[in-house]
């Protein structure tokens, strides 16, 4: 057993890790190769960072290859995006060129390693065509679908269908983003990793230093937002939703703390709305970290008494399950992958509006031995549901059921 | 279906993993509900009845299949959320029983409602299936009194595995505890006889495991004197 695999085997338990080493043992001696868009920033790299060395310590011979884009095809892309999760957008011809194009490019650079692999997991809309261009595969190809899916804008669904379609199988967050593909479809939700940086726990020392170095009181009530700077994020929903609290809790403080993603190019213009939404008010913190400020976001989200996360769509919404295992309850938008995490009145609450958040926001100041109750309650349900070993148990065992049967009983001897 | 196991076989443990697959068919008032339980393959009604045990889902449910749970918190229908929820898959091994008894009562309900119950977009009952698969852990034991130390090391799923999938595959739909100790001449009938007792259907498969733990050392332990 390595160290590592130990250090898990403390949090989620032995048995755990045994299961993991079961699942492990028919999938000895294959390749598997694992391709997004960016190495840093987002949820997907994220689970990437951690989920690659821990298969590796396992036994699977696994790599990671990131795509390579220019502006124009990372435009494109988060235009994808945005239509997935429902926004009518409208793409010109030049981008989707430009999108085939940088797909065709790095299917030149990465085609030996992709067609070798026994395994290829394709990571959200970005490198999906990339299958196209490995005509002499000889593995099982998966496409990752990250994004809230469920209701996507059916024009540009029908243009990215083109690619997925010719995938051996799909992996949907949640059943309600699957859409009708002509293979299996997984639901695997994501996870996050407890042993990670942004994960592991810190002590008061650290916490006080960290979040007072940034200008922040920490003997006043922190209300906290950690996201990119997205319109389906809804910053701008929380700076109304804090302002409308503050009335009634005048010393409250508003952090939004927001990282970069390299292929994301709305950020600028959704932060530059906080900032205007924000005026001059002092106790609203914007903050633009860097990518690897996994330590400073561990810290804030420690040293908050409220969590939001008021997205108006989210694939699945990592935060709220980082905040769930630091034991904080969350006021979460009720959409997407929020609702299999906030449990209402358990592990949070779910709102729909910036009232919402701020009448739920002033119950749990109000009520604080309950504030610690569901907290706890927030950290026990990630332990056992969202936790990193969950999501390579489900991701071995798909692979499993991929090379070894189509009935709805696969017995390994 | 697998006879009982004779006295000298070992019991193997072995342990299993679900993957949940979309069906791609979903529903939005009891009528659709109706037509894809119809329809739908018997994975998904296995799915939804216990699929839960080995799924993200909060401690004490107060419904205990999906079907009862949504609607009840989609649909608004409390009466026959709690219908729904009285159905005890246990007494139906066969999926296409279980099945026919689900049908019966929304069927019942769609006759005395003289409105359709709706929910919204986002609220809509979507079918998943899944496929098991099962592996063995190469951990077995030959003698009855060593389940009392087997069962606390068991993973969750591995009970799931014994306990409430054996109920698809054994002679007598039983769990394979039972199915084992009754290759042993009789000798524990008693034993048996409270394993039957145990209700799976409002547990986590850990308070599961713990109630298995208790019997089986109170078991042996009233036995020793």
């Amino acid at each position: 057993m390595t160290a590592i695999l130990s250090k898990y085997a403390e949090i989620v338990g032995w048995d755990v890790i045994d299961q993991l080493h079961q699942l492990v043992d028919p999938l000895k001696g294959i390749k598997v190769v694992h391709v997004n868009s960016t190495k840093q920033g987002g949820g997907v790299a994220e689970i990437l960072n951690k989920l690659v060395p821990i298969k590796k310590e396992l036994g699977i011979d696994v790599s990671w290859e990131v795509i390579e884009g220019n502006a124009e095809f990372f435009k494109c892309t988060k235009n994808f995006h945005n239509a997935l999760q429902g926004n009518k957008v409208e793409i010109p011809h030049s981008l989707l060129k430009s999108y085939e194009e940088v797909n065709r490019q790095n299917a030149e650079r990465l085609r030996a390693r992709l067609e070798e692999a026994e395994f290829v997991f394709i990571h959200d809309p970005q490198p999906a065509p990339l299958l196209s261009y490995c005509p002499d595969r000889k593995g099982k190809w998966i496409w990752r679908c990250h994004i809230d899916a469920s209701r996507p804008y059916r024009a540009i669904w029908k243009y990215l269908s083109n690619f997925i379609t010719g995938y051996d199988a799909s992996i949907f967050s949640l059943a309600a983003f699957a859409q009708a593909l002509p293979h299996k479809e997984y639901l695997v939700p994501p996870s996050i990793d407890p042993l990670s940086e942004k994960n592991i726990d810190l002590d008061r020392q650290e916490i006080e230093a960290v979040v007072g170095g940034l200008g922040i009181d920490l003997d006043r009530q922190i209300m906290l937002q950690v996201s990119r700077f997205d319109t389906f994020k809804d910053p701008v929903g929380v700076i109304h939703a804090y302002r409308l609290t503050k009335k009634f809790v005048p010393s409250l403080q508003l952090i939004l703390a927001g990282g970069e993603a390299t292929d994301d190019p709305e950020s600028q213009t959704v932060l530059d709305e906080v900032r205007t939404a924000a005026g001059g008010d002092r106790d609203i913190h914007i903050l633009l970290l860097p990518a690897d400020a996994h330590r400073t976001i561990n810290a804030l989200q420690r040293a908050a008494d409220i969590v939001l996360q008021k997205s108006t769509r989210e694939g699945f919404g990592l935060t709220v399950t980082e905040a769930m295992w630091k034991g904080k309850p969350v006021i979460g938008g009720d959409t997407g992958g929020i609702r299999i995490q906030v449990v209402n009145h358990q592990t949070g609450f779910l709102v729909n509006t910036p009232e919402g958040a701020a009448l739920r926001t002033r119950y749990l100041l109000f009520h604080r031995d309950l504030l610690l109750e569901m907290g706890a309650k927030a950290r026990n349900f990630v332990r056992e549901n969202f936790l990193l070993t969950r999501h390579l148990r489900e991701y071995l065992t798909l692979m499993v059921s991929l090379l070894h049967g189509r009935g709805d009983r696969i017995e390994l001897d | 279906m697998a006879e009982p196991k004779k006295r000298h076989q070992a019991f193997e443990i072995k342990d299993c993993a679900l993957a949940a697959l979309a069906t791609g068919q979903r529903a939005q008032n009891l009528k659709e509900l109706r037509d894809r339980v119809r329809s739908v393959n018997p994975g998904s009604i296995y799915y939804h009845f216990w699929g839960g045990l080995l799924k993200p889902r909060f401690d004490d449910p107060e419904y205990n299949n999906d079907f009862a749970s949504w609607v009840r918190h989609a649909l608004h229908d409390k009466v026959l959320a709690d219908r729904l929820g009285m159905i005890d898959p246990t007494e139906y091994p066969d999926m296409q029983d279980l099945r026919r008894e689900l049908l019966d009562i929304i069927e019942e309900r769609l006759d005395e409602s003289e409105h359709l119950h709706w929910c919204g977009l986002d609220q809509q009952f979507y079918f998943i299936t899944s496929q098991i698969v099962v592996f063995n852990t190469r951990k077995y034991i030959k003698k009855a009194r060593e389940l009392v130390t087997m069962i606390p090391a068991m993973t969750a799923s591995s009970v799931f595995y014994h306990f409430i999938d054996a109920r698809r595959r054994t002679f007598g739909n039983i769990d394979d505890f039972r199915s084992w100790l009754y290759g042993f001449d009789g000798q524990y009938v008693g034993l048996c006889e409270r394993l039957s007792e145990v209700d799976p259907f409002f547990s986590t498969l850990t308070e599961l495991r713990q109630q298995l733990a208790d019997i089986f050392t109170l078991y042996f332990k009233e036995n020793d004197r």
